[in-house]
């Protein structure tokens, strides 16, 4: 009978425990389709990645869910002179194992930023040296005026530097030799602590209840997990069943039935990255045309004529579900440098194309290969299949090569010498700033650019304006100047820009979350509501 | 009979080498792994200076020797992709995939040769043509197919199974094991049947007809006009006979389960080798990929040794051809 009582009030109270636990922890399960490749910071600049960073660890500026850069581990700076910013330093700051933030930590960082093999000592390219001159203040001394230092200092996270040494990790990997302490493990000042990262299964995370801005924190969870699943379908599954509290990508034709099933939605919005295709305009004789000496891409007339033979209202609606943003500029709203007269597009007019070809001297068209990704932008497969019959329209004969994405850029970039006459790809300013497409895809001319130039496009005043874009630190003239730059190149019609792509998150109804353009989840800004 | 052992063991060894050959040199035309690796800002001197530090500037045949090298020491190098040895990787994941396999192998057989005896003794039953017809389905429908299949129906509308992954496993050094928890055992249950399907179908035909054959030999039929009973001689006698090829045919297939396993482990993301192989690839993570080839050229190549190991055990004719060759008089 003792025993009956006993076994009944234990019961009782386990299960007085077991519910009484939810109400106070708010955990948070969420899932992608590629798992992150490392914890540490200066490691891989990749998108997913840098997320994930932005829980754990922090920089001197931060940016917010509108895109916005605000005082991080900085708490305000000061121009002394063109080439040096003066940085005040957060006090009371911790790192997450006990050790306080000074600027040790931040020259530390630089350095360790800075390295060859850091995959993040581009945000860094135009800072020279970072001195200390107290325990909390550090100047940022710049190569020559810098814009936009603040922009990419929201991707300089900060490590500590006694931790480093300790843990012999005073310098990054780049995945070729052994893995160091801090590819999986971690100690940030951030709002969330690293409690468990097993690779492709699972990373946990805890709340940091000693982080310097709690009294502001917008977030409510204890806990976190993200879960990499691959495959789409039991990725939505996996939504629909509540075994995740969020996932994305949700897959576009996806979208109408995770919004009908009871308990969950779709959240879209239009994302950074703009997709576009471009045309090889430097060889003297096309790839395609063996024999001929002939190169068609270097006539703008011809360039102007595949511009005006895709029909991007039937790929927005038919091919991306409505999911996309038509763009007639290289940059998405958002960026820096946007502006709203260049984002219209030149109509679709496939007579006028057949004209500009003959005007140009290919009255019967051309034949050519399209190198196109099948796994790396929403659709992209999809969109290439849609043009081709466009381009079959205007007597252009267009055979398509989708690949995967390793083998897909291998070719179109560097390791083959720009092996394409005309190809898709995607791109995101790193630094949200619209000089940073102009470096990349726009121009050949210097050190590290147009390393994504695969048709080598270039324009002598375009070449000329990057470089006066990259040291002149008035706003207004370097709106004007962007202006400029992009305007040169959209008459040019050096590339053919698509549309922004649209984000898809899934995320169940008591998930309260903000989806910032940049497709990033950044835990800070989650809460539970039930 | 020792002879005979080390002409196999260097059969496999020159087996392992043209297998370890054939995949490095394929990975010359497989993609660029430093695309994967760098963000797009990357210079383009950075790209370089990353080639010739990964050694991929150098002709294959060097790559292939310093691979050879390494290999013998044990070390298989570093994952381009997570940045972990991939010994660590394999030592972590193939418990998952073994596990899964060997119980998928456990449910082929213990639905294949019950099914298959009911349907070799019962020809013409109703049920016996029912379950031959649902095997053909078993067999024509495609692996990924079945396991979503399987997730929509046991996960999202009846809500009884786990939709993904492993549960909760017990690490038992360095062993971890879901069989030793609720969730783990639950996890289990999807991806076993979805993998085992297709052994399971093909060892009910194959005990199915090998049971017709028998049924038909003389010995069974002395054995009943003898007067012994049905289970004596359906079972004691007629079973026994079947089973010597369907062990041979479940040993191989064990190999091609374990290495296979790819499909079912992407679907259910089971944190086995398949899935990583499979990352491995997109990812053009290339000390995981020549690994894993390594390691199943390895596995099939020892499951033959044994297997040809037992038939010279078992078949004494093999043995008599040694002796006469000996030069007996």
């Amino acid at each position: 009978m003792v025993k009956k009582g006993i076994g009944i009030l234990l019961l009782a109270g386990l299960i007085g425990l077991m519910c009484f636990q939810p109400a106070l922890a708010k955990n948070f399960k969420y899932s992608t389709s590629g798992d992150i490749m490392t914890i540490d910071p200066h490691s891989q600049n990749e998108g997913p990645n840098n997320a994930m960073k932005n829980n754990v660890y922090e920089c001197l500026v931060h940016r917010d869910y509108n895109l916005e850069v605000e005082p991080s581990l900085a708490v305000r700076w000061e121009v002394i002179n063109p080439t040096t910013w003066r940085f005040y330093l957060r006090k009371g700051v911790k790192f997450h194992e006990g050790e306080p933030f000074t600027a040790d930590d931040v020259v530390f960082s630089f350095k360790r930023n800075k390295n060859s093999q850091s995959d993040m000592n581009a945000y860094l390219a135009t800072v020279k040296e970072v001195k200390k001159i107290d325990a909390h203040t550090v100047d940022y001394i710049t190569k020559g005026p810098d814009p936009i230092l603040l922009q990419n200092l929201t991707a300089h996270f900060i490590m500590s530097k006694s931790w480093s040494e300790k843990h012999n990790c005073t310098e990054p990997v780049r995945g070729s030799t052994d893995e160091i302490y801090s590819t999986r493990h971690s100690n940030g000042t951030g709002p969330f602590i690293l409690v468990e990262r097993v690779p492709d299964t699972r990373t946990v995370l805890k709340v940091n209840p000693d982080w310097w801005n709690t009294p502001n924190k917008v977030h409510n969870l204890t806990n976190a997990t993200f879960v990499p699943i691959a495959n789409a379908a039991t990725r939505v599954s996996a939504l629909l069943t509540g075994e995740v509290d969020m996932m994305f990508p949700v897959p576009l034709q996806d979208v109408p039935r995770v919004n009908a099933s009871p308990g969950v939605k779709a959240m879209q919005g239009p994302e950074l990255r703009t997709i576009f295709l471009g045309f090889d305009q430097h060889r003297d004789e096309l790839l395609d045309m063996p024999g001929s000496g002939k190169n068609p891409f270097k006539d703008v007339r011809v360039r102007k004529a595949f511009y005006q033979a895709i029909n991007i209202e039937a790929i927005h609606k038919k091919v991306m579900r409505k999911a996309s943003t038509p763009s007639g500029m290289m940059i998405a709203p958002g960026i820096i440098g946007w502006n709203e007269e260049l984002y219209k597009r030149f109509p679709y007019d496939p007579e006028a194309s057949k004209k500009l070809l003959a005007e140009a001297g290919y009255p019967d068209g051309f034949s050519i290969t399209f190198d196109c990704p099948n796994d790396r932008y929403v659709n992209d497969e999809a969109i290439c299949q849609a043009v081709v019959p466009m381009l079959a329209r205007i007597g252009i004969k267009a055979t398509l090569n989708a690949q995967t994405k390793g083998l897909h850029f291998d070719k179109i970039g560097l390791k083959q010498g720009n092996n394409t006459s005309f190809y898709m790809l995607g791109w995101t300013p790193g630094t949200y700033d619209g000089l940073n497409p102009l470096v990349n895809l726009m121009t050949v001319d210097g050190q590290g650019h147009g390393t994504w130039n695969c048709g080598k496009y270039t324009n002598p005043r375009v070449e000329e304006l990057t470089k006066m874009l990259a040291v002149e630190v008035n706003a207004e003239k370097r709106a004007k100047m962007m202006y400029e730059a992009h305007k040169i190149h959209r008459e040019d019609f050096g590339h053919i820009p698509l549309h922004q792509q649209a984000l898809a998150w899934g995320v169940r109804d008591y998930v309260d979350i903000k989806q910032p353009a940049n497709d990033s989840v950044w835990l800070r800004y989650v809460n539970i509501t039930k | 009979m020792i002879a005979f052992f080390i002409r196999r063991c260097i059969q496999v060894v020159i087996v392992m080498l043209t297998v370890g050959l054939i995949a490095f040199s394929l990975f010359t035309y497989v993609g660029d792994p430093v695309s994967n690796m760098v963000g797009v800002d990357t210079t383009t001197e950075e790209r370089l200076a990353i080639y010739e530090k990964l050694g991929l500037n150098d002709p294959f045949y060097v790559q292939y020797w310093h691979y050879l090298g390494r290999v013998v020491r044990g070390q298989f190098g570093t994952s381009f992709r997570l940045g972990v040895s991939v010994t660590e990787l394999f030592r972590e994941r193939l418990p998952a995939t073994l596990e899964l396999s060997a119980v998928a192998a456990l449910f082929a057989l213990l639905f294949g040769i019950p099914l298959g005896v009911y349907t070799g003794l019962h020809r013409e039953g109703w049920a016996s043509r029912l379950i031959l017809t649902l095997s053909l389905i078993g067999i024509s429908l495609p692996t990924f197919l079945i396991g979503i299949l399987m997730i929509f129906l046991f996960g999202v509308i009846l809500g009884w199974l786990p939709s993904f992954g492993r549960g909760d496993v017990v690490q038992l050094g360095f062993w971890s094991t879901g069989f030793l928890t609720i969730s783990g055992l639950k996890s289990l249950i999807m991806p076993s049947v979805t993998l085992g399907m297709f052994q399971m179908t093909l060892i009910l035909r194959l005990v199915r007809s090998e049971m017709l054959e028998v049924l038909r030999t003389d010995y069974i039929k002395f054995a009943r006009a003898r007067g012994l009973s049905n289970r004596a001689v359906n079972f004691s006698h007629a079973l026994k006979n079947t089973l010597v090829p369907v062990i041979t045919i479940t040993g191989l297939q064990l190999g091609g389960i374990i290495a296979f396993a790819i499909i079912t482990e992407t679907v259910f993301q089971w944190p086995g080798m398949g899935l990583l192989f499979v990352q491995a690839v997109s990812f053009v993570d290339i000390p995981v990929m020549s690994a894993y080839l390594m390691l199943v050229a390895f596995f099939f190549v020892l499951i033959n040794l044994i297997v040809d190991m037992l038939y010279y055990l078992v078949d004494p004719r093999l043995r008599l051809e040694r002796g006469a060759a000996g030069g007996h008089g």
